[in-house]
């Protein structure tokens, strides 16, 4: 009980990690929270599932399509919604808040117009493929949802602190005219996050369709928030805090089902977060100025 | 606790009569209009008269919306090609949300040309609805609202749904005869009025039959990670599994309990009913029962023909709510054909009187509070398809 249990946490805190990696990354460089990030992520399960069962792809290219058409999707959320508002005078700070806000519920709605409004199945043999130990079944789908996690986070980590993007990135983070003075390009470099960022959603999408079998058009608002509550607990914008925050979330969620009450699951989150901007509000992993995200 | 309500109520109706009594001198030329206007279209031979509807139309639920005015819209296509009467149905989306749904009553109550209506959705939204519209004098009718204790709101309030407390037990008694449960876990949804309903009967049905149960778990709409809620009721090894759930988390409920190893049968509720359970659960559905008034694999001529002409019209087949909703709008306009004329009152009367009308979920009667009289027939999905429990 308690093995298959921290497995199921596991995957579920794994799945928030990787939600809450892409919310910490577009936070980290434009100090935004995307909101439409949930519903990206939302889109990317859909399209898992339009290849997979509707056209007949295997996975490895329906990843290929969910991770293409998210960063479309990312793209043109910079380019329509974002940019535009950016550096001009009179403009709100608030303002790419509300309208990633448009864009989500924008994204949600079109998607209830297209699939309609029911769950829909994930129907792909990979997810069926299991390991027996002991008395507790562990599927491939949990596995690879884990390493995919942890792969993501420590890729994200040396590209930023490796590589040159990374460190153009983390200059514009840093500030933004004085890296477009040094040279950075700062346009291609915020584009190039909205667009990474957008493309991991989706694969967190396409692996909630198939750990759990269920993508809806209405999936993304509880996991965004999730997301959400993820890198306020972790410390915002930053790449560890985000992958620690969810593995706790997911975690604790389970762990209060198992052996308390299930009513107070979606409690936890927003508990921990009251707690965390109490007693440690820049997060876990957050420092007073955010550095080495 | 109850005479108290009516007597709240009966003073404030009287209330009402005086305030309506003081409005009287300006409503009254609108009026006379509108009479008037009821009078050339009864020469013409047809009978008009528009019905509001009010449903789920967006948010999570929205697929019960969709499933219930689909069937409205067959309904309302073919009354109105018959002839004798003719409705036009307004519909306006309540969101899942109470104060949304009651907000749209009040918009289409206020609308003096709206002759009755039908929904909210959801049982939580008809709740708060309902005693308005009966405050208002407008009838209503749910078609999907299956908690304890609507129609007894009062006397302008009726349903065509049958209620958990009669589906649910039937449902239980078959499931119990023939696998010999002794112990049951239950699962619900404890964020809605109909899951939260259902849970209720099923535990005090379970506790009745002498039945032990093993755990119970909650989980709210919209989740789509049961892992941790299955794993506890695996470990109980219950003989039947009471998922008090809408399908939509049902038959998600379903395949990650397969997929773990919960072989066990699963007793539903109303909500559960529906071949879409099987289009997202697949092989995994197997073994649910439910108890209800629709059957959509009868070989009943009627059912048939609603099958080929809803599939032919939406694409998809019809489930229980887009059948229970078709067969309110005919009760509607069966009454309205007896009444006569589109007066709330009169309407209101007819509508009680419905007695033995022919449905597609069987033969139809109101009881002396406006409550379904029906049949329940056990239904237990089986290689992928609803068949009759046997």
């Amino acid at each position: 009980m308690l093995l298959e249990q921290l497995v199921n946490g596991i995957t579920l805190g794994s799945i928030y990690a990787i939600v809450a990696l892409g919310f910490t990354l577009v936070f980290g460089v434009l100090g935004i929270i995307n909101m439409a990030h949930g519903e990206i992520f939302m889109v990317g399960a859909f399209v898992g599932v339009m290849t997979t069962s509707v056209l007949g792809w295997p996975l490895w290219l329906a990843f290929i399509a969910s991770i293409v058409v998210t960063g479309i999707l990312g793209y043109l959320l910079e380019r329509i919604t974002l940019r535009p508002l950016r550096g001009k005078k009179g403009v709100s700070h608030l303002a790419p808040l509300i309208s990633t806000i448009g864009v989500s519920i924008l994204l949600e709605n079109l998607s209830h117009h297209i699939f309609g409004a029911g769950n829909q199945p994930f129907r792909s043999s990979f997810a069926e493929i299991s390991i027996e130990i002991g008395s507790i079944t562990i599927y491939l789908v949990q596995i690879v949802i884990f390493a995919i996690s942890i792969l993501l986070m420590i890729g994200l980590t040396i590209w930023l602190s490796k590589t040159k993007a990374g460190k153009a990135l983390r200059a514009t983070a840093e500030n933004l005219e004085t890296a477009s003075i040094l040279g950075v390009d700062t346009k291609k470099i915020i584009t190039l996050t909205v667009i990474i960022a957008s493309a991991m959603g989706g694969i967190a999408g396409i692996l909630v369709g198939m750990a759990f079998n269920s993508v809806s058009p209405q999936m993304g608002l509880s996991m965004g928030l999730k997301g959400l509550a993820i890198i306020i607990l972790g410390g915002m914008g930053n790449v560890k805090g985000a992958m620690a925050g969810g593995l706790i979330l997911g975690l604790s969620e389970t762990f209060l089902v198992a052996f308390g009450d299930s009513g107070y699951r979606d409690a936890i989150a927003f508990i921990m977060i009251i707690f965390i901007l109490l007693l440690r509000p820049q997060g876990i992993f957050g420092s007073k100025i955010a550095e080495g995200r | 606790m109850k005479v108290l309500v009516r007597k709240t109520i009966g003073i404030m109706t009287v209330l009402m009569l005086f305030i309506l009594a003081a409005c009287s001198g300006t409503s009254t030329e609108t009026g006379t209009e509108s009479e008037s206007g009821d009078n050339t279209e009864q020469a013409s031979g047809t009978l008009s008269a528009k019905i509001g509807v009010v449903s789920y139309l967006t948010g999570a639920g929205a697929a019960y919306g969709e499933a219930i005015t689909q069937g409205l819209k067959l309904a309302q296509e073919e009354i109105n090609e018959q002839g004798e009467v003719n409705i036009e149905l307004v519909i306006e989306d309540s969101a899942g949300e109470a104060d949304q749904a009651l907000s749209a009553a009040q918009k289409l109550m206020n609308d003096d040309e709206i002759l009755a209506i039908i929904g909210p959705t959801l049982s939580t939204e008809f709740l708060a609805v309902a005693p308005e519209a009966d405050l208002n004098g407008i009838p209503i009718i749910g078609t999907s609202t299956t908690v304890d204790g609507i129609p007894e709101i009062g006397d302008y309030v009726f349903r065509n749904a049958i209620p958990e407390s009669l589906a649910i037990p039937a449902a239980m008694e078959k499931a119990v005869e023939r696998t010999n449960a002794k112990k049951v876990a239950l699962i619900y949804g404890n964020d809605d009025a109909v899951t939260k309903g259902g849970f209720e009967v099923m535990e005090r049905t379970a506790k009745e039959m002498g039945l032990e149960i093993v755990a119970t778990e909650t989980f709210q709409k919209g989740q789509s990670d049961y892992n941790a809620q299955l794993t506890k009721i695996k470990n109980g090894n219950p003989d039947l599994v009471l998922a008090s759930a809408l399908y939509n988390e049902g038959a998600v409920i379903m395949d990650q309990a397969r997929k773990m190893g919960i072989d066990v049968p699963f007793v539903g509720g109303n909500g559960f009913n529906s071949p879409q359970a099987i289009e997202i659960a697949g092989e995994a559905a197997n073994g649910l029962i439910v108890g209800t008034p629709w059957f959509g694999e009868s070989d009943d001529p009627k059912v048939v023909e609603f099958n080929e002409k809803y599939e032919a019209k939406f694409g998809k087949l019809p489930d229980q709510f887009a059948a229970q909703a078709y067969d309110a709008l005919y009760i509607y306009a069966d009454a309205l054909k007896r009444a006569g004329e589109a007066d709330r009152d009169v309407f209101r009367d007819a509508l009680a009187e419905t007695k033995d009308l022919e449905g597609l979920l069987g033969n139809f009667s109101f009881d002396e509070i406006g409550d379904v009289v029906m049949d329940v027939t056990v239904l237990e999905i089986k290689d992928g398809k609803f068949v009759e429990f046997e």
